[in-house]
């Protein structure tokens, strides 16, 4: 009931696609492999599940040694993202075929179908197809099919990807309702990072295919190790700045904050600050920089702001019960009182940074 | 939009009146003439020894080519579709020669390939087999003309079928084969029956190919179109039209019935 990655690679063709791969899975988590698309997590997802060979390193499943096995011995459950049911059997059929396989007696197959029919709620649709039934629909068949067999892991690609917003949320949070009733061992793979907080146990982030960070989803969000992980867990505003007289001074400014790390003096640095980090004041204090709001959003639960320091426009966010709408104006000066913040150097230089964020969808 | 524009109108008529000329007036025409000669003759003319024996070696030459073509169809778009090799877009180009070819032509190809004197029909020759002018030769011309109809009915849906299904049934424990018959098989089901159905229509009706490597021997070597051709140039067309009508209402059945079976499972 425990997975181990041993220093898994891929290549296709001359591309590095997994490169020097290792963690764990402890009996009964819940992991989830985040990550952009393109780093390579859903392909140690099939490496586990044995669909893809790896080039080098070992899985073992339960402590045994499952390199050398195909997907059909190894006995993984594995959740596709576009589900991959069989179009041409009814959910009753789709949900019964891996007992079929098996030779298990009918009379089980049937008591086992109907079990898994109520465990993901879909009374009355037995004798659908898929074609009939919805996206949330059909995945859940989908983990019902996978479920039938009772496997020792579960690896799900992107359970949730091809599903719209709303359906998503519901079915996350009874993906994590079912894991906490079965204690299945499973790893899910995820480019949302909101996705993974929400649900695991585990975070391992991944990024051109390799492990950038692992630990819990607190862990991850509060203490980023790299650039790349605070950037991609969260959003995050990247400011270019450098030290000066101990000081982070931010870049063409006068503007300066506290330095909180020990990187000396005149390296130019970047400076991350999430966006739920900063409030509105007034007044000067300690950890403030002076701002300009530019434009305030009204977004439901919560109020988005653009502020500008020195032509960087940095994104805030406000709680709607905590922000006073009516004391503020647009081009109203202002302060910025940032909570937390990074620093990383920029031995990489700040395009590159600004490149993968850009890839990401954080910033324009 | 609007519902009752005179343009959809005109289309629709126009496709009617299309399909009234160049289908159903002919078929009509065929009818006409049987009838005209009367129930009795028409049924004597269906009942002689070589037009009993056309029609019979009609239907083997199609069942070998439906089974031969369906297992190769199936092969070939598997590995056409699957598998990367070198040479693969050449292989996907000559599937289609058949359909290029004049029939007339593949005939001739085959005559000098298999006939007596033949690379191939000399060696043949030696072990006492007879290829041209008998029954392997004309199972061999038919094979080549419908060779690519299931293949190339299969191809698209096993592409969009994609390979997800069947990685699915390999982690729930399928084997390859399991997989093959349980999964991958009925996904194609449609393409298959619908290139089968063109293969069998296609094998009933070929005439250039086979009336040049089969000497068109009467009771012998004749099949069902020979049997026509022959009867209408001797003259006997009560025979002919008989015949023609047989193997038009052979061929329709065929396509209906292929019809109201893919309506039926697609409305369940």
């Amino acid at each position: 009931m425990t997975i181990a990655v041993r220093n898994i690679a891929k290549y296709f063709g001359s591309f590095c696609a997994v490169d020097n791969v290792s963690f764990n899975v402890e009996k009964g988590e819940l992991v989830a492999l985040l990550g952009p698309s393109g780093s390579g997590k859903s392909t140690i997802l099939r490496i586990i599940a044995g669909l893809e060979t790896p080039d080098r390193g070992e899985v073992f499943i339960t402590g045994r040694n499952v390199t050398e096995l195909t997907a059909q011995q190894r006995k993984v459950g594995f959740v596709f993202q576009h589900y991959a049911l069989f179009k041409h059997m009814t959910v009753e059929k789709n949900i019964a075929f891996g007992l079929e396989i098996q030779k298990r007696p009918r009379q089980e197959i049937a008591a086992k179908v109907s079990e898994l029919i109520n465990l993901v709620r879909l009374q009355g649709y037995e004798k659908h197809y898929p074609s009939q039934l919805s996206g949330g629909q059909r995945q859940r068949v989908a983990l019902a099919r996978t479920l039938a067999t009772e496997p020792a892991v579960l690896l799900l690609d992107e359970p949730f990807g091809a599903l719209d917003m709303k359906v998503r949320q519901n079915l996350a949070a009874w993906l994590k309702e079912l894991h906490d009733k079965l204690h299945i061992t499973s790893v899910f793979v995820t480019h949302d990072q909101s996705e993974a907080i929400e649900i695991s146990d585990k975070i391992v982030i991944i990024n051109r295919g390799r492990v950038e960070q692992m630990g819990d989803a607190h862990d991850v969000y509060e203490h980023p190790g790299s650039k790349f992980v605070a950037s991609f867990i969260g959003q995050v505003n990247v400011i270019d700045a450098s030290i000066l007289d101990n000081r982070i001074m931010i870049k063409d400014t006068r503007h300066s904050i506290d330095n909180i790390s020990d990187i000396p003096n005149g390296n130019d640095i970047v400076l991350l600050i999430r966006p739920e980090d900063i409030t509105l004041e007034e007044k000067s204090g300690e950890r403030c920089l002076p701002c300009v709001i530019k434009q305030i959003h009204y977004r439901g639960s919560f109020y988005e702001l653009d502020l500008d320091i020195g032509g960087f426009i940095i994104k805030a966010l406000e709680n709607k019960n905590s922000f006073k709408r009516e004391q503020w104006k647009q081009n109203q000066q202002a302060f910025m009182h940032v909570k937390h913040y990074k620093v990383f150097e920029t031995e990489e230089g700040h395009n590159i940074i600004r490149e993968q964020l850009r890839q990401l969808g954080y910033i324009e | 939009m609007k519902t009752n524009n005179p343009g959809r109108l005109l289309l629709i008529m126009l496709v009617v009146g299309w399909f009234a000329v160049l289908i159903m007036l002919p078929v009509y025409g065929i009818v006409q003439e049987t009838v005209k000669s009367g129930l009795s003759l028409v049924v004597s003319s269906l009942n002689t020894p070589h037009a009993r024996h056309a029609f019979l070696l009609t239907f083997w030459i199609t069942i070998a080519a439906v089974i031969i073509n369906t297992v190769f169809g199936i092969i070939i778009a598997l590995v056409l579709v699957k598998q990367k090799f070198r040479g693969k877009l050449l292989i996907e180009g000559l599937l289609d020669l058949p359909f290029a070819v004049s029939p007339i032509v593949t005939g001739f190809m085959f005559i000098i390939l298999f006939g007596p004197n033949g690379l191939i029909g000399s060696w043949f020759e030696g072990q006492g087999i007879k290829i041209i002018y008998a029954l392997p030769g004309m199972i061999i011309a038919t094979l080549f003309v419908t060779l690519p109809f299931v293949a190339r009915e299969v191809m698209p849906v096993l592409r969009e079928a994609g390979l997800e299904q069947e990685e699915a049934a390999y982690v729930l424990g399928a084997s390859p084969w399991q997989a093959f018959w349980r999964v991958t098989l009925p996904s194609v089901k449609w393409g298959l029956i619908y290139g089968v159905t063109l293969t069998v229509a296609r094998s009933i009706g070929e005439f250039g190919a086979v009336i040049v490597v089969s000497g068109n021997i009467i009771n012998r070597t004749q099949t069902a179109t020979l049997h026509i051709h022959q009867e209408f140039t001797d003259f006997n067309y009560a025979a002919a039209y008989s015949a023609a009508l047989l193997l038009a209402i052979l061929s329709f059945t065929l396509l209906i019935t292929m019809q109201t079976l893919n309506r039926r499972t697609n409305e369940s």
